[in-house]
Parts: structure tokens; C-alpha cells; sequence
């Protein structure tokens, strides 16, 4: 009999130790564990940390079994070191020599050394002593657990914690939850269904210091957040554990390198498990670890088989959150997406297709066919001829019809198949009612209100219109947004509000967007309808902004840039003067006067941007706003200060209009006119608003234009006082920001819902005032300047590139 | 070859890009996803558009001058417009930016 001393006992090993005793291979067996007793199946830690299951259910070799096949047992001794010249393995409690060694020491969990990570009470979840860790913290009444990690292991971890009555937060450092197995669709609908069972979850949260005196108290953000805190459960990743080998002299890598065989460099030394690395990869799930171990029996045994990477899929174990991945789900060139979503069911399905391949695939929800789903991926199956109804699983393939259209898969369809999830409506209730004569999507929605709430299934109650009318039925009427949903802005606008959907990611699964974050044409939209609306709750994202909005200049067409300051009104003194033109020298500017009343320096390089802001905001002034869809400048005449016929203070009054309204993002850009008699030198009445001041007061006019289109202004009202000009222009720009699609200028929008709807609404006082204190809030957070924000680090570094290497040689 | 530590991951926004300067010319990398990075030429075939200031959607990135949009993993211009940028060798390693500076003096070169 030969010698095999085996390192851990892990899930890995255990698998090698029964096939090798299965074919009665002649080795006699030592087995060292770090862990106090043997093999266990570590993937069930998280049903015993929830109490679905006890430790004694998972063990997998009981004392019987190593007796049976008379293993030499060493629990709770670590192995410290390996001399292949003697060919014996150094235990803490002696040495062991053997013919044949296995190194199966699996991985250790990475603990990021931040300040306070070895206080009492930080635990990782690796093994069983991590696990009862928890559940002891658990058992105090209303005590609290923080587990830092929003992959796999974390959210078992906090889903465990939350069944034993903890109150539990996850802290997660990217923006969405297991970003490696998830794309951004299923990981917010994985957010709410955690939620949902109280489990709190911070996305993008960074952790600064975990504290406490003796023992962990309370965790510390970046952002300044305080959390409470009995236990901490770091779940942020694993490192493979091959030290042992490294130290050994083992050819390594990240982990000890292995052949096809599980052979190491040295050839009487084999490994298995994570902690080995095979042709540069790594490994963290089970199953390739079982093939591994299937083939180092064989080697063992003297037996050919080699191992080969395949396909890998995944599960979460948290009970009612059914998702599943597998393959490469990124999006690419000659790659399509295939994109199913029901928001009222909270299912999601995105099968990634590329040369008639299924390559990826990502399940919520519904996770039924995430098996069939894989298979079609590992097996490369062609499937061309299923491809339009694809995504509705096994039961529309296998010949017939069904298989080849997405009309006859509609037709094919149980009269009881429920259609519209909202309303409950199914598929016989539509067919009845355009029996009946309901012929048009309206008609339908008035009659049976399929599709008349989130409207995702629009779609679908088309095809059965074109279904049950053929011919004479066509589809169209308003104009979506653009080819990523069938939703038209208007739409769009009124679900965000009405289904209170606070994020993109809401948006494109609560609305059924049909690619994964959009497109140039809607996200810009959405950022700016979500924004409107939830000026409180939602971040404005610099990602879904153009260029210019983006780095708050104008592009030039030589890729620099052109600042131009604000100057209130029109107005400017020596100072400023003297403050653009020393900028205008220091930055080789052009310097034009602009139609705006204003002076633009031109030719900025993007890296001196921050540089040129710092400049003028010294000098006091801040940005003009020049490249924004918000207030541009209040064009002002002279008026009662100078001018011989002025009847009002109209550059006072401009000065006001623009402090009161600068920084606010409106669908399109608004531009305003102030001019202190009907002679009109401001040129008001020919701008989204126009004040004309009178001797009684001021005449407000809206919705005119001097672009593309030429439009007089229309008379909104007529009012008395400075202060109401103010109320009823901000009145209207807020009425204006709420309703218009995207890219409307003012008067587009009012020639669409009617100049006498406008007057209706804000002759309304009380209106008039809510109008006003929402815009009031929305600018508690975007009355500034962007450019003081970005012209002092960190934010300036973003403006450079992110490194200089024009020194470093190229090889 | 080399890889060239250029910077951190989370300095690259999500759905952004950002610059490097190398002595082959200006190359921009781009975040797509939260571990997804593609490297390319930084300026547009069309009019020397700065590539790096497009909106990234998809694996694609649209040229904020006119418009025209690249595939980031083969650098093709999609649609109509004929053209291509040159694509290069990136890779992130415990939130590590690492670029390939080799094939990019290769291919200028060539
Ligand atoms: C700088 C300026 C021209 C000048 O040298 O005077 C200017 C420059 C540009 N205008 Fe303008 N417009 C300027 C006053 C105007 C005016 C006159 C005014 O504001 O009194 C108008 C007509 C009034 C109006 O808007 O109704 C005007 C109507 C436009 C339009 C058409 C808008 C429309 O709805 O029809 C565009 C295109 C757009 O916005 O889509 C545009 C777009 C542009 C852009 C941003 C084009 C672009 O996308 O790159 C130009 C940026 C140049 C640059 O690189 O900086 N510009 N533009 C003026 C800046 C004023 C300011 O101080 O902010
Ligand atoms: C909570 C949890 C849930 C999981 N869920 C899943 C899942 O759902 N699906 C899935 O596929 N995978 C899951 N995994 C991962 C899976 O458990 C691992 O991939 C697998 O256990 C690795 O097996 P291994 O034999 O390589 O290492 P391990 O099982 O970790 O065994 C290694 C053993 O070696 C011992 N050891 C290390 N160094 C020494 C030394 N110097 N001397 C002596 N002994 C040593 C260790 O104490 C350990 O007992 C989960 C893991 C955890 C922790
Ligand atoms: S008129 Fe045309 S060319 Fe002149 S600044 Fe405006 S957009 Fe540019
Ligand atoms: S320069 Fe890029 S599209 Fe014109």
C-alpha cells in the first residue's frame, strides 16, 4: 500500500477520498484538517445559519466512514509546512511521510484591513465557527448585524441573520447586488425582494473604520453614515489558499498551478479544489471542483482523464429570491438580447444570443427553464429555428406553428393565459371583447383595461388584436420614445409618477425596457424625468448626460471647450472685466460677446477647466450655464436706472428672475427677456418668457422663439408687482418642467397641451404655490454652481487623464 | 509583454470612459459595465472627435461630435458610417486598471 497524506478536508477532497475508496484504490489514507472535525458540505452553512437545517444534517463523512476505510484522521491540526526532499508533510503535531500527497486547502475568505477588522465580533463566513458566531450574535434580543458584501455569500449570510430575527444591512461597494452573476435588471429586482424581507441595502457604499471599544459597536462610511452594529460579517471575496504549496517550492500563479491531470509541478504532488489554478483560472463554486476531483482519483488510480472547463451556472439559496445565471451575459458586437419582462409578476429574463448560439442567461423570478436554458448553452445548441419564442421556455418549442412566429405563439395560447398582470385579464376576456366590437387598442383598454396600467403589455394585446382582427387591424398611433420601449414620453412620464419609480434600473424592468440601460435618445430623457420628479430621492447621472452637460462647457469642434460665465441681467462691472480678460490671457482664449448678453471664452483645453473656474469664481462669478437644458440668461434692457422711457426696474427684475431660477434642469432650455417699455430692447417677446414692463406692471408672455422657429410670445397675465412677475414665471417653469417631453422647447410643449390649459391651471393661487414650492425644493439641491463643485479635488482630477505615460518607453 | 498599472477601477465612472496619454497616442478606456473595461483609440475616425466624452451604452460608445457609434469591442462604426478605431488590450485586476502598452506601440508601428 502506498501513502497518501491528503491537506484538508474540504468539499473537495471528501469527493476525491470516495471515488479513489469506491474503486478500492491501494492507499492508506492521512487526513489532515485545520477545521476540528472532517468533511461537511460547506454549501449548506447558509441553511444552518437560517435554522433550516442543523450542522449534523451537512455532515457528509461521519466517524464511521473514516473508521470503515481505516483513515488516518488529524482534526484541528494545520499543516505548516512540506519538505519534498524527505517526502513527509509537517503537521502541528509531527510529521507524516508520504508516497502521494493531495493539497486540497480550498480558500480563506479576504478580510480588507480596515481600521478595527480584527475587533471581536468581525467575522468572515467560511465555516462552521463563522457560522455559530453568527447565531450566537443573533440570540440577543434586537441586535444588529452589518455584513459587508452584497455577492453570493453576503446575502446568504444576511438572509440567514434576518430569518433569526436580526436587523440586518448590507453594504455593497458597486451599484448593484451580485454584480458578477447579475446584470443591473436582476439585481434591482433582487434588491426588493431583500427588502422586502427587512433586509436593508446600501448600494455603493463604501466602508471607512469599523469601531467599538472591545468589540465591534458600529460601522463607519465614507460618506460619514453611522451603523449600529453587534456583529459584522465580511463576505467581500476569497484567496485561494495554496501557501502551502508556494512555500513548498510548487510552481504557483494566483494558486498552485496544476496540468490537466491535477498534477502540481512536482509529480508525486497533486492539488484540488480552490485552491488550485488551471490554465489561469481560478475557481469558487462546486461543481468544476467535483469534475476536478473525478479526474485526481483516476491519476491516482493510474487511470487517463483529464479536466476540461465548462459552463458554469448559478443559484442563490435564499428562499423565495429564485434567480439564476450562467454564461457571459455582457452585452457585444454580434451579440442580441433577448429581454422578457413582467413588472407585475416581478420576472425578468435575458437570454444573451450570439451566431444563433445561446451564450448567456439571466433569470428572476421565474427561474423554471433556467436548466433547459443552460443545457442550450453548454451543448452550443443551434437555435435559429426557435429564436422568436425562445424566451418563453420548452413548452412553445417542439414543432407546430408555435415554434416559428411570435403571432401564433400568441394564437397558440390558452383562452386562460393571463395577458395583462396588472388587471388580472386573460386572453379569452380580449378575445371576447373585440368579438364584441372593441377593434382598437383604445377600445380595449377603455373596456377590459388590459394594458391600460403599466402598459408592458401593449405588446402583447396588439398581437392579439392582429390575431383575432387579422388584416384589418394596424398597429401604431403615438410615437414611442425610441427602439428600446413602446412607451411614449407622455407615458412614460405619468408611470414614473404613478408607480413612484425612482431609478433607471426602475424604469427600464418596471416599463419593460427592451435593452439592458437604454439608448443616446432615452436615457438623457429618463435621467431628466426621474430627476423632475424626485429631485430629493434621485442622483442626476453624469453618464446620461451629453457631453457638454457633462463637463459643464460646450464642446468646440477641435474637442476644446468654451466657458462662459453668468452676468446677471446683462449686468457686469470693472472687476469682472478685468477678472476675464487676465483668464482670457492665462488660457489663450478667443474672447466673443455673445447674443445672450454675455462673453464666452473659447478654445479652453478640457484639462485647464477646472483651473479657468477656480479663476472666476475668485472673481466671484459662476457658471453661465451655457451648454445646459435649464435657465440660460435674462436678457435685460436698461430701464428705469438710465433709460428715458423706462416705466420699471427691468434689470433689477431680470437680476432677480435669473438668481431665482439659475441651476435648474428643464427639458429643453429656457431663455427670458425682461424690457422696461413696449419698445422691447430686450427682445422679450420673442422668448419662452417675456416680461414687458408697463407703467401699471408687467405684461408676462410665454412660449415664443427666435431658432428654428419664429414666435411672437402669448400673453400668460397681466400682474401688478415684481414679486408676482416672479411667482407666475417660476409657476410656469415649473408646470413646464413637469409635463414637456424631453427636447421641447416651451412653446412646442404649450402648443400641445393648449395655451388655455396653462392659463387654467396657474390662475389657480393655490396651485400657483405648490408649483412654486416644488420648484423651491428641486433647487434646495440644484441651486449651484457645478463648476465651484468640480474646479477643487477629487472632483478636478476627473478632468485629466487618468494617467500620463507619454515618458514611459513601449517595449 | 507588460501590463501598465494605469489607475484604479472605481476612477473610471460606470457607463464613462477616461483618457491615457501614451507616447503612441491617446488611448480611452471604458467602463461598460461594474467589471467590464474596453480599451480604444481616443479619437473619433470621422473628425478627431474626443471619444472618451461619447455616451456609452451597450458595449457601444456614441462620438459626442456628430454621432457616429463605435462598437468597443471590435472598434467598427456601426450603421451607416464607414470607419474604425483601433482596439487595444485591457484587463482590471483587484480593482486595478492594467493596459497593454505594447500592442498599442505595435500597432503604431505598423
Ligand atoms: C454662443 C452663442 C452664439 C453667440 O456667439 O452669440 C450660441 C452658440 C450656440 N448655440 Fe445658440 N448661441 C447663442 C445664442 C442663441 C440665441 C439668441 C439668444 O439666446 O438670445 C438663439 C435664438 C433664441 C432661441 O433660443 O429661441 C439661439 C438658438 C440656438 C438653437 C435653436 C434653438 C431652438 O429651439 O430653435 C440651437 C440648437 C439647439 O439648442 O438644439 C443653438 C445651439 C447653440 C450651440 C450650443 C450649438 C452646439 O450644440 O454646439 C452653440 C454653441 C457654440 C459653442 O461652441 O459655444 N442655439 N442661440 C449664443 C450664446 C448666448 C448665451 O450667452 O448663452
Ligand atoms: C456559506 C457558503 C455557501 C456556499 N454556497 C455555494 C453554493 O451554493 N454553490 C457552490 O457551488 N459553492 C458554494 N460555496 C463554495 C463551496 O463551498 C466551495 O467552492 C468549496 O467548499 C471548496 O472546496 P475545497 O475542498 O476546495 O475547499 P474547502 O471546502 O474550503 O476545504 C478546505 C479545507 O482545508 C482546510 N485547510 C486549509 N489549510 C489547511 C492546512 N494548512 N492544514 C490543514 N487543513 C487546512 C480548511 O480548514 C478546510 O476545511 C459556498 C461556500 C460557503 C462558505
Ligand atoms: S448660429 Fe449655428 S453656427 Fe452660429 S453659434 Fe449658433 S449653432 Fe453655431
Ligand atoms: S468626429 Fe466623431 S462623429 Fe464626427
Amino acid at each position: 500500500m502506498q501513502k497518501l497524506v491528503v491537506i484538508g478536508a474540504g468539499m473537495a477532497s471528501g469527493r476525491v477520498l470516495e471515488h479513489l475508496f469506491e474503486a478500492e484504490a491501494p492507499y492508506e489514507v492521512t487526513l489532515f484538517n485545520a477545521e476540528p472535525r472532517g468533511n461537511y458540505n460547506r454549501i449548506m452553512l447558509s441553511p444552518v445559519l437560517s435554522g433550516e437545517k442543523s450542522f449534523a444534517e451537512i455532515v457528509t463523512h461521519g466517524d464511521a466512514w473514516y473508521d470503515e476505510h481505516a483513515v488516518t484522521c488529524r482534526f484541528g491540526e494545520k499543516v505548516t509546512a512540506i519538505d519534498r526532499a524527505r517526502k513527509v508533510v509537517v503537521g502541528e503535531n509531527g510529521a507524516v511521510p508520504y508516497d502521494k500527497l493531495l493539497i486540497a486547502t480550498g480558500s480563506a475568505p479576504f478580510i480588507i484591513p480596515l481600521p478595527g477588522h480584527d475587533l471581536p465580533g468581525v467575522v468572515a463566513y467560511r465555516d462552521l465557527e463563522d457560522t455559530n458566531a453568527m447565531i450566537e450574535a443573533s440570540a440577543k434580543p434586537g441586535s444588529r448585524a452589518v455584513v459587508i458584501g452584497g455577492g453570493l455569500l453576503g446575502l446568504e449570510a444576511a438572509a440567514g441573520l434576518r430569518l433569526r430575527g436580526m436587523d440586518v444591512t448590507v453594504l455593497h461597494l458597486m451599484g448593484h447586488l451580485m454584480e458578477r452573476q447579475l446584470d443591473e435588471a436582476a439585481g434591482y429586482l433582487l434588491k426588493q425582494d431583500l427588502e422586502k424581507r427587512g433586509i436593508d441595502v446600501m448600494l455603493n457604499a463604501s466602508t471607512k473604520a469599523i469601531e467599538g471599544d472591545g468589540k465591534v459597536e458600529r460601522v463607519v462610511l465614507e460618506d460619514g453614515t453611522v451603523l449600529e452594529a453587534d456583529i459584522v460579517c465580511m463576505a467581500v471575496g476569497i484567496r485561494p489558499a495554496g501557501q502551502i504549496g508556494a512555500d513548498a517550492g510548487l510552481e504557483c500563479g494566483k494558486a498552485i498551478k496544476v496540468d490537466a491531470h491535477m498534477r502540481t509541478s512536482d509529480p508525486d504532488i497533486f492539488a484540488v479544489g480552490e485552491c488550485v489554478e488551471f490554465d489561469g483560472n481560478l475557481f469558487g463554486l462546486v461543481a468544476p471542483l467535483y469534475d476536478q476531483a473525478r479526474v485526481v482519483a483516476k491519476t491516482l488510480r493510474g487511470e487517463d482523464d483529464v479536466f476540461t472547463m465548462r459552463e458554469l451556472s448559478t443559484k442563490l439559496k435564499v428562499t423565495g429570491c429564485d434567480l439564476f445565471s450562467a454564461g457571459d451575459f455582457a452585452q457585444g458586437e454580434g451579440r442580441e438580447d433577448i429581454v422578457f419582462r413582467d413588472p407585475a409578476r416581478g420576472i425578468y429574463k435575458r437570454l444573451v444570443i450570439e451566431d444563433d448560439r445561446l451564450v448567456g442567461a439571466v433569470l428572476y423570478g421565474d427561474t423554471a427553464d433556467g436548466n433547459w436554458f443552460f443545457g442550450l448553452i453548454k451543448d452550443e445548441t443551434c437555435i435559429e429555428e426557435m429564436r422568436d419564442t425562445l424566451i418563453y421556455g420548452p413548452a412553445f418549442q417542439g414543432g407546430g406553428a408555435a415554434g416559428q412566429d411570435p403571432l401564433a405563439a400568441v394564437a397558440a395560447l390558452p383562452p386562460e393565459a393571463e395577458i395583462c398582470g396588472c388587471n388580472g385579464i386573460c386572453k379569452n376576456q380580449i378575445v371576447d371583447a373585440i368579438g364584441a366590437g372593441a377593434n382598437t387598442l383604445e377600445t380595449l383598454r377603455a373596456q377590459t383595461k388590459a394594458s391600460a396600467s403599466c402598459g408592458t403589455c401593449t405588446g402583447l394585446v396588439e398581437q392579439l388584436l392582429a390575431v383575432t382582427l387579422g388584416d384589418s387591424f394596424e398597429t401604431g398611433g403615438a410615437k414611442p420614445v425610441c427602439g428600446c420601449t413602446e412607451l411614449t414620453h407622455e407615458d412614460v412620464r405619468r408611470l414614473i409618477k404613478a408607480r413612484a419609480l425612482r431609478s433607471q434600473t426602475a424604469v427600464w424592468q418596471e416599463l419593460g425596457w427592451l435593452t439592458v440601460n437604454g439608448c443616446p435618445s432615452c436615457r438623457p430623457a429618463i435621467n431628466f424625468y426621474l430627476l423632475a420628479e424626485w429631485p430629493l430621492d434621485y442622483q442626476d447621472d453624469a453618464q446620461s448626460r451629453f457631453v457638454n452637460e457633462r463637463n459643464h462647457a460646450n464642446i468646440q469642434k477641435d474637442g476644446t471647450y468654451s466657458v462662459m460665465p453668468r452676468m446677471w441681467g446683462g449686468m457686469t462691472s470693472a472687476d469682472e472685466l478685468l477678472a476675464i480678460a487676465t483668464a482670457a490671457k492665462k488660457y489663450d482664449a478667443a474672447v466673443k460677446v455673445t447674443g445672450g448678453q454675455r462673453i464666452d471664452l473659447l478654445g479652453i483645453e478640457k484639462d485647464d477647466l477646472p483651473a479657468i473656474w477656480a479663476d472666476l469664481n475668485a472673481a466671484g462669478m459662476v457658471s453661465g450655464h451655457a451648454y445646459s437644458k435649464g435657465l440660460r440668461t435674462v436678457k435685460t434692457c436698461v430701464g428705469t436706472d438710465w433709460c428715458r422711457f423706462g416705466t420699471q426696474d427691468s434689470t433689477g427684475l431680470g437680476i432677480k428672475l435669473e438668481k431665482k431660477l439659475w441651476g435648474s434642469w428643464t427639458p429643453h432650455k429656457v431663455k427670458m427677456g425682461v424690457s422696461g417699455c413696449p419698445r422691447n430692447c430686450a427682445e422679450a417677446t420673442c422668448k419662452d418668457v417675456g416680461v414687458i414692463c408697463v407703467d401699471s406692471g408687467y405684461q408676462i408672455g410665454v412660449a415664443g422663439a427666435a431658432g428654428m422657429d419664429l414666435r411672437e410670445t402669448k400673453r400668460l397675465v397681466d400682474v401688478a408687482t415684481e414679486d408676482e412677475v416672479i411667482e407666475w414665471t417660476t409657476a410656469f417653469v415649473q408646470l413646464y418642467r413637469e409635463n414637456a417631453k424631453y427636447l421641447d422647447r416651451p412653446y412646442k410643449w404649450v402648443d400641445k397641451v393648449g395655451l388655455d390649459w396653462v392659463k387654467d391651471v396657474l390662475s389657480d393661487p393655490a396651485e400657483r404655490a405648490a408649483l412654486n414650492e416644488r420648484f423651491e425644493i428641486s433647487q434646495s439641491v440644484y441651486r449651484k454652481d457645478p463648476w465651484a463643485e468640480r474646479a477643487t479635488e477629487p472632483e478636478a482630477r476627473k478632468f485629466q487623464p487618468l494617467a500620463d505615460l507619454t515618458m514611459e518607453p513601449a517595449e | 509583454m507588460t501590463w501598465t498599472d494605469v489607475g484604479a477601477l472605481s476612477d473610471i465612472p460606470l457607463r464613462g470612459a477616461r483618457t491615457v496619454k501614451t507616447a503612441s497616442g491617446c488611448v480611452a478606456i471604458f467602463r461598460t459595465g461594474e467589471e467590464e473595461l474596453f480599451a480604444t483609440s481616443a479619437i473619433c475616425a470621422h473628425k478627431r472627435g474626443p471619444l472618451a466624452e461619447g455616451m456609452v451604452h451597450g458595449r457601444k460608445v456614441t462620438c459626442p461630435l456628430h454621432s457616429w457609434t463605435y462598437s468597443l469591442e471590435t472598434g467598427e462604426a456601426q450603421g451607416a458610417d464607414k470607419g474604425s478605431i483601433a482596439t487595444y488590450p485591457v484587463k482590471y485586476e483587484e480593482g486595478r486598471v492594467l493596459l497593454k502598452l505594447g500592442a498599442l506601440a505595435e500597432q503604431a508601428a505598423a
